[in-house]
């Protein structure tokens, strides 16, 4: 056993390239999460936008388009969810896990051709002289676009929740939505743009799987990363900025946990493959349990919405 | 003078009812005008559709002589209305800039509004700071957040549902001193309410609205309390009659019951003790929190006392269940009707038989007679006048009058041989409170023992044989009810009674 063969700049580097498909899908649920619903088919968005952008950038050979249809893919499944949830006020609980349970069986058909090929590589993003820094240069800046993008899009929803007049109309949509009608808010309307805002964030991190991370098709490769995600936002206090700790948490764990099984640590690889739950649930529940109050879930989450006279 | 607004023959129907029938009114700008009715006149869809959350069927509306059509409330923000909520429409988690930001067509930058906020709010003697989370503000307080939403918005004319349902008797003195400093200004203040003398201290008209029809247009306060009532409900309300007499024997006897407070909001219940005859009365009275809820629970069983405290019929039945104790006849009705007394998402059939299943029959080797069950919720409805379509609606479908004449009437038409109920008329309207107070003087008048409390203290005068004051924890000694005065009352209510041998010369 040698714990000096783990670089310390390429665990950074694989951490954060092993938690953006978790903190995409998870920033995308905050979201839904926020304005009061509860999509629990994460997992059936994430792997269809998985296939869906393996497939459109093996046949375009563009990732980026890639990326934008799996986002789109994810979305429009996302839909089915929104439609039957908000205008047939179906059981938001049971429509997930089927939505779920569609999503991994659709991607499958369309995957069948898809096994065993190499997607075009996305390529790194140049940032010039911060990529020659010492450490920090190959640890945090020789990522490929999607890693910056979703830290920008961490922040760029913390705040749109916090500051924005829409950010605050989403919350106030989620906290009471019967106030919220009453003054004269669109209820429904706002929850379709923040599902399929939620689904296209899980079709990015499911893309993001297929054409980074793996990178190719296998079917049900997201393997649980949805219900991670979900998890996430929940011991995360529906706060991005947690969010973005819970989930580079988890894919660090990862990461350090497989270097450790290769190097050979003199410990049974079943307690190192949970340690990654278990470290991201304890330390997030000891955050969220420090602060109880403004730590509470929206309190609409997951409650039908009809308007009434 | 052109009415600020006027509405003209404006009809409402929602299926199986006619909400709005051809009302007709107007306001003149400066006028404190209120909207008066039993629950279920119409009052409510008629602001509702002033304010644009719901579109008549007929008739229209003119502010300031032009047509007036809002179809939703920003329009109708815009136009100048304001609406405060019978039930706040506020967001809890919020803080209070955000929640008056979220009824704001067009709000300021955050730190601009915050400063407004404290402008507005100190001019018209409402106290609020912005920064504070609305979850942690009182009745009062999140009261205060809705105004100042409204007041920020400069309407012409504000709209109260209902706003002193859920306010201390200080926080109605200082509303009430806010509402004229706005009609001073010039302001129209639309008021509905079903509280007579709340009106007639504040309005200078009344609209009298009765199953969905305008049946009277007068000036409180050339009217009495008692003929505006009338007029409301449509016919005579009777002072409840009691027919029979106390007899000898003890009901119920609960015996220097002590009790420790079950939370740190609780009140611990010290050394209460009481003897309740067959066919009497017991009236109960005191602010609420000063051990009204833990006695309830206390005598339903709900939180065990130790032995040898409360018998019934002098078998001691401290350390028995709920079932138990309703087996032998000694019912409840707690305080808070949805959550408490009734399951809000359960039929009213469902909600009797929960009460009732032992002791009417309703279910027979652990399978439940739903044909039974049924007849039986039909049964309390139509002896308590409960109005709603049929048994198998849910709890929280009905008003508050409605479901509170269900959850009493339910225990009452099981013949209890003891029947506790805390707040019995809470939120109710005239015509079923009357019918409440009647019910409850009927059972007694059959021979039960019927323990009263509630914070009405008219109502206790009315129907209580003999009362006591319950102040933190500590029931003074019962004195009959009739030939007490008000003096006598404050000071037992204020706890006087530990004091009265240092009194005595």
């Amino acid at each position: 056993m040698d714990l000096g063969s783990i670089s310390p700049a390429l665990l950074i580097a694989s951490l954060m390239v092993a938690s953006t498909p978790l903190l995409l899908a998870a920033l995308g649920e905050l979201v839904v999460e926020r304005a009061g619903v509860l999509n629990l088919g994460v997992e059936g968005m994430m792997i269809v936008g998985a296939i869906c952008g393996f497939a459109t950038a093996v046949e375009t050979g563009s990732p980026p388009l890639g990326f934008l249809a799996g986002a789109a893919g994810a979305a429009l499944l996302s839909l089915v969810f929104a439609v039957l949830t908000q205008v047939f006020l179906a059981n938001q609980v049971a429509t997930g896990l089927a939505l779920t349970l569609f999503g991994l069986g659709l991607s499958s058909l369309i995957g069948q051709g898809y096994v065993g090929i190499k997607p075009p590589g996305t390529g790194r993003l140049d940032l010039g002289p911060l990529a020659d820094i010492p450490f920090l240069g190959r640890a945090v800046f020789s990522h490929d676009w999607m890693v910056y993008l979703s830290l920008a899009l961490t922040v760029v929803i913390a705040w749109t929740l916090a500051r924005t007049r829409a950010g605050l109309k989403l919350r106030a949509v989620g906290e009471n939505h019967d106030a919220a009608h009453a003054l004269g808010l669109h209820v429904v309307l706002t929850r379709f743009a923040a599902i399929a805002f939620g689904g296209a964030m899980a079709g990015l991190g499911g893309a993001y799987l297929s054409l980074v991370r793996v990178p190719q098709w296998t079917e049900g490769m997201t393997a649980g990363a949805g219900w991670i995600a979900l998890a996430i936002v929940v011991f995360a206090s529906w706060r991005a900025g947690r969010v973005l700790l819970g989930a580079y948490l988890f894919g660090g764990v990862t990461v350090l946990q497989l270097n450790l099984q290769a190097v050979g640590v003199a410990l049974p690889v079943e307690y190192l493959s949970m340690s990654p739950y278990v470290v991201t649930i304890l330390v997030l529940v000891i955050m969220s349990a420090r602060r109880a109050r403004g730590t509470a879930a929206p309190a609409s989450l997951g409650k039908a919405f009809h308007a009434t006279h | 003078m052109t009415p600020l607004l006027k509405i003209d023959g404006l009809t409402k129907t929602y299926p199986g009812v006619v909400a709005n029938d051809d009302v007709s009114l107007s306001i003149a700008p400066g006028e404190v005008h209120a909207l008066l009715g039993e629950n279920g006149a119409g009052k409510s869809t008629l602001v509702k559709t002033i304010f644009g959350l719901n579109q008549p069927d007929k008739g229209r509306m003119e502010m300031d002589g032009t047509p007036y059509a809002p179809s939703s409330p920003e329009d109708a923000r815009v136009a100048g209305v304001g609406m405060v909520f019978q039930h706040f429409s506020l967001f809890e988690a919020l803080d209070v800039a955000e929640n008056v930001a979220l009824g704001m067509s067009d709000p300021p930058p955050m730190r601009d509004l915050s400063q407004r906020i404290e402008t507005v709010s100190r001019d018209y003697g409402l106290p609020l700071k912005p920064g504070q989370i609305v979850g942690d503000l009182s009745a009062g307080e999140r009261q205060r957040v809705e105004i100042v939403r409204c007041l920020l918005g400069n309407p012409r004319l504000l709209i109260m549902d209902e706003p002193t349902s859920v306010l201390t008797p200080q926080e109605v003195d200082l509303l009430f001193k806010t509402l004229r400093q706005l009609r001073d200004e010039g302001t129209s203040i639309l008021y509905i309410s079903h509280k007579l003398e709340e009106i007639r201290a504040l309005c200078d008209t009344a609209t009298i609205l009765r199953g969905g029809k305008v049946v009277a247009t007068c000036t409180p306060s050339e009217e009495s309390a008692g003929r505006m009532a009338e007029l409301m409900v449509g016919r005579r309300l009777d002072v409840p009659a009691r027919a029979g007499t106390v007899r000898p024997e003890t009901l119920l006897q609960i015996d220097r019951l002590s009790v420790p407070a079950a939370s740190e909001f609780g009140t611990a219940l010290k050394e209460v003790s009481l003897t309740l005859k067959a066919g009497e009365v017991l009236g109960i009275g005191g602010v609420a929190g000063n051990g009204q809820d833990e006695l309830v629970a206390t005598l339903a069983g709900e939180t065990r006392s130790p032995a040898d405290t409360i018998f019934l019929e002098r078998r001691d039945i401290s350390r028995l269940g709920p079932e138990q104790r309703r087996v032998r006849g000694l019912l409840t009705a707690p305080e808070e009707r949805l959550g408490h007394a009734a399951a809000p998402d359960l039929s009213l059939t469902e909600n009797g038989l929960l009460s009732a299943a032992t002791s009417q029959g309703l279910a027979r080797r652990g399978f439940v007679d739903w044909r039974a069950a049924r007849r039986f919720a039909e049964s309390v409805i139509e002896r308590f006048d409960v109005r709603t379509p049929g048994p198998g609606t849910v709890a929280r479908a009905l008003s508050g009058g409605n479901l509170q004449k269900f959850v009493i009437g339910r225990e009452i038409a099981q013949d209890p041989l003891v029947l506790v109920v805390n707040q019995p008329t809470w939120g109710v309207d005239a015509a079923a409170a009357a019918t409440i107070r009647q019910a409850l003087l009927d059972l007694a008048g059959e021979g039960s023992g019927v323990i009263v409390i509630s914070q009405d203290l008219d109502e206790l005068m009315q129907i209580s044989d003999r009362f006591a004051a319950l102040t933190e924890g500590r029931l003074s000694p019962f004195r009959p009810a009739a030939g007490l005065t008000v003096e006598e009352i404050g000071l037992m209510l204020g706890g006087a009674h530990d004091m009265e041998p240092a009194h005595a010369h």
